[in-house]
C-alpha cells in the first residue's frame, strides 16, 4: 500500500525531488529557511508554516530567504526564469500579489508572447490561498479567479497531496509563469502519495465521485465541502457527479460539458467571491457550449460578495458550506423547464 | 601624427562613433516618419543620450543582460539588436524584433542579452536582480544592467531592487539615466536628492554621476563599476546626466522647457557632436572617416526604412500563437 502522507509533505517531496533533479530549480522567499542572517539556526522555520523545512540542509544556497520586498524578489524569480533558470517563489499570501501585481500580469505572463515567441519564463509563484484561519481579510482570499483572467499564467488549485505532489512537480516543468495556490486549510490533510516523482498534465479535471442527477463543479478546498454534500445527498436519492478542476487555466471543460451532457444539471462551487468567479465562468461556458443539455437552471455556489470577516462565527458564515452545496442540488433536481 | 590619449584604440573609437550615429539617425528618422503618420501607437525617442548606451554597452557582450525602459531604442541598438529588425517591430510587422506583437516599447532579444523595453516604469530593476542571480549561479564573470530613468527612480520596484542587489551582492548596474525630466515634471520637483550617489548610499551601494554626453567620462565610470560586478565585488549605481533632444513621446508640444533650451540642446549639448570634436581635434579620426560612417548609417536606416515599409502584416493566425491559449 502507498503511504499516507500530508499535502503540506507533498510540496516539500515535490521540490526536494525537483531540486535533486535539475540544478536550475531555485527556491526563494520570505522566511522559507529562516533565520537568515540571525544568532540562531537556519531553517528555523521553512517557512511559516513548515512547508520547506529541511530542504535547506539538502540544497544549501539554492534556498534563499529574501527581503520582505514582494516586489523586488518576485520580479527577480521572473527575470531568472528568462536566465536559464526555473525559480519556484513563494509568495506566503496570495493577498501578498497586490504588491507585486505587476511584475506577474505585466511582465512574466506577457513575455512570451510581447517578445514574438522569444522568451520562456519558467517560473512558479507558490502562495497560500483560502479562508477558514482566522486570518481575516488580508490573508484569507480566494484569488483564483484574477489570475484566471489572465493570459499567460497558468493557474494551478489542487485539492489533495497527490496532486499537490503530481501538479507542482508539472509546474516546475512547465515553461510558462504558473500561479500554484495552496490551500492553507488543506496543509495537514494527508492521502496515499507515491515516493516516486510524478507530473500530472495540466487542464485534466478528476471525477471524484460518479453521479448521473446533477454535476458539482468546483476546485481546492471545495471539493471536500461538495462531495460532503454528495454523501448527504444520496440518502435522499440524489447521485452527484463531483468534478475537480484541479488547473483553472488551462481548464478542462470537456470534462464539465460531458458531465453535465450526462446530468444534465449544473452546481458551480467557488470559495471565490461571486463577480467574474470561476463559478460564473463555468456557468457561462455551460450555458453557451451546452444549453441543449440542461434540465434546470445552473445554480452557483460561492462566497458572498465581502471581504473575509475575522470572527470566526462570520467567517464560517462566509465559507461556503456543505448544507449550501446541498440545498443548491436539490433547487436543481426541483427546477426544470415547465 | 599624435599618439592616441583616449583608452580606446581606432576600430573601438569608430565603433563607438558608428553606434552612437546609428541611434540617432534611427531616432530622427522615426521623429520624421512618425510626424507623418506612418507609424502606429507611441514612440519614445532616445536622440541626444547616444553616449550613455554606446558607453556602457562597449563594455557587455551577449552574456550580459540588460533591462531597458520605455525609451529604448538605443539601448537595443547598443547590445546589437538588428536596426532592421527593430524598424520593422515599430511598424508592426512580420519579421520584427518580436513579429510585431511588442512594438516600440516591448523590443526584446534575450539571445543577444536584451531583457526588453518595458512600458512599466521601473518593472526592468527586479528582472535584472533575477537576471544577475542566474548570473551569480552560472559563474563565468556576467553583469545585468538596468536602466531607468529619473523618473522611474522614485518607483518602489527600483528601490526595492537596490536592497535586494545589495542584499544578495550580485552582479547587478543600476543605471539612472537622468535627463531632467520625467514625463513633463523635472526631476529637481520630483526626486528629493540632489545626488543620485546619495540615494545609492542609502542603500549600501557605491555610485557614481557623471556627465551622460560625455562618451569617454561614460566610458571610463561603467568600465571601473562593471569589472567590479564582474569579480563578485556586487552591484553599483551609476548616474548619467543626459540630454533628451525630443519630447517624452513624440507628438509632445514640449511647453515644459525653458526659452531656448532646444535650441541651446542641439547646438551645446550634442553628445555625438562632443564626440566627434575629441576623436578629430586629437588627431585619431579624421572627418572624412566620420564622414564615411554617416554615409554608412544612413543607408542603413533607410534600408531598414524601406524594408519594415514593405515588409508584410501579421496575419489572424499570428494573434493565437506564443501564448497558450486553449482553456
Amino acid at each position: 500500500m502507498t503511504r499516507k502522507i500530508s499535502m503540506k509533505d507533498a510540496i516539500n517531496e515535490a521540490l526536494d525531488q525537483e531540486m535533486a533533479r535539475d540544478p536550475s530549480v531555485i527556491c526563494m522567499g520570505e522566511d522559507i529557511v529562516g533565520g537568515a542572517g540571525a544568532p540562531g539556526e537556519r531553517d528555523a522555520w521553512g517557512g511559516v508554516l513548515g512547508v520547506t523545512k529541511g530542504l535547506y540542509a539538502k540544497h544549501g544556497d539554492r534556498l534563499m530567504d529574501t527581503p520582505l520586498s514582494e516586489s523586488a524578489y518576485i520580479g527577480a524569480a521572473i527575470g531568472a526564469a528568462c536566465c536559464g533558470m526555473r525559480p519556484v517563489a513563494e509568495l506566503m499570501f496570495i493577498d501578498f500579489m497586490g504588491v507585486c501585481f505587476d511584475q506577474i500580469y505585466n511582465q512574466a505572463a506577457k513575455f512570451k508572447y510581447m517578445f514574438g515567441g522569444k522568451a520562456e519564463t519558467p517560473v512558479v509563484i507558490r502562495a497560500m490561498v483560502g479562508a477558514g484561519f482566522r486570518a481575516a481579510a488580508q490573508h484569507s482570499q480566494m484569488l483564483t479567479p484574477l489570475f484566471t483572467h489572465i493570459p499567460g499564467l497558468k493557474v494551478v488549485c489542487p485539492s489533495n497531496p497527490y496532486d499537490t505532489k503530481g501538479l507542482l512537480i508539472q509546474s516546475i516543468r512547465d515553461n510558462d509563469p504558473v500561479i500554484f495556490c495552496e490551500h492553507k486549510n488543506l496543509y495537514g490533510l494527508e492521502g496515499e502519495v507515491p515516493e516516486a516523482p510524478y507530473a500530472i498534465p495540466f487542464g485534466e479535471a478528476n471525477v471524484v465521485r460518479a453521479g448521473k442527477s446533477c454535476s458539482i463543479v468546483t476546485y481546492g478546498m471545495m471539493v471536500h465541502r461538495s462531495t460532503d454534500a454528495a454523501a448527504i445527498l444520496a440518502k435522499e436519492g440524489i447521485e452527484c457527479e463531483v468534478i475537480d478542476l484541479r488547473t483553472l487555466s488551462p481548464l478542462d471543460m470537456d470534462t464539465v460539458i460531458e458531465s453535465v451532457g450526462k446530468t444534465g444539471r449544473l452546481v458551480c462551487v467557488d470559495e471565490a467571491n461571486p463577480r467574474c468567479s470561476i463559478a460564473a465562468d463555468i456557468s457561462a461556458q455551460v450555458a453557451q457550449k451546452a444549453f441543449g443539455a440542461l434540465k434546470a437552471q445552473i445554480e452557483m455556489v460561492t462566497a458572498p460578495h465581502t471581504p473575509v470577516p475575522f470572527s470566526p462565527v462570520l467567517e464560517d458564515l462566509y465559507i461556503p458550506s456543505a448544507t449550501q452545496v446541498a440545498d443548491a442540488v436539490r433547487r436543481v433536481m426541483k427546477g426544470g423547464r415547465h | 601624427m599624435a599618439g592616441n590619449p583616449f583608452p580606446l584604440g581606432k576600430e573601438e573609437l569608430l565603433q563607438a562613433y558608428r553606434t552612437m550615429r546609428t541611434i540617432r539617425e534611427f531616432e530622427e528618422r522615426l521623429h520624421v516618419d512618425f510626424a507623418r503618420g506612418d507609424i502606429p501607437g507611441f514612440v519614445h525617442l532616445y536622440a541626444g543620450e547616444e553616449a550613455a548606451a554606446a558607453g556602457i554597452m562597449m563594455h557587455l557582450s551577449a552574456g550580459d543582460r540588460i533591462a531597458s525602459t520605455h525609451r529604448g531604442h538605443g539601448h537595443c541598438i547598443a547590445k546589437g539588436v538588428d536596426p532592421c529588425e527593430m524598424m520593422k517591430e515599430i511598424y508592426g510587422k512580420k519579421g520584427g524584433s518580436c513579429h510585431g506583437k511588442g512594438g516600440s516599447m516591448h523590443i526584446a532579444d534575450l539571445g543577444r542579452g536584451m531583457m526588453g523595453a518595458n512600458g512599466i516604469l521601473g518593472a526592468g530593476a527586479p528582472l535584472v536582480c533575477g537576471a544577475a542571480l542566474a548570473a551569480k549561479f552560472r559563474n563565468k564573470g556576467e553583469v545585468a544592467i538596468s536602466f531607468v530613468g529619473d523618473g522611474a527612480s522614485n518607483q518602489g520596484t527600483f528601490l526595492e531592487s537596490l536592497n535586494l542587489a545589495a542584499v544578495w551582492n550580485l552582479p547587478a548596474i543600476f543605471v539612472v539615466e537622468n535627463n531632467g525630466y520625467a514625463e513633463s515634471t523635472s526631476r529637481d520637483y520630483a526626486v528629493a536628492v540632489d545626488s543620485y550617489v546619495d540615494r545609492a548610499a542609502g542603500f549600501g551601494l557605491p555610485g557614481v554621476t557623471v556627465d551622460g554626453t560625455d562618451f569617454f567620462a561614460v566610458h571610463e565610470a561603467a568600465g571601473e563599476i562593471i569589472k567590479r560586478a564582474r569579480e563578485g565585488g556586487g552591484p553599483a549605481l551609476l548616474e548619467c546626466k543626459m540630454i533628451r533632444f525630443h519630447g517624452h513621446f513624440e507628438g509632445d508640444a514640449q511647453a515644459y522647457r525653458g526659452k531656448g533650451e532646444l535650441e541651446d540642446i542641439r547646438a551645446n549639448k550634442d553628445c555625438v557632436k562632443k564626440f566627434a570634436a575629441k576623436v578629430t581635434g586629437a588627431g585619431v579620426l579624421t572627418q572624412a572617416e566620420l564622414a564615411s560612417i554617416d554615409k554608412e548609417v544612413l543607408s542603413l536606416i533607410e534600408r531598414a526604412v524601406q524594408e519594415a515599409k514593405a515588409a508584410s502584416q501579421p496575419t489572424a493566425a499570428d494573434l493565437l500563437t506564443d501564448v497558450y491559449v486553449t482553456y
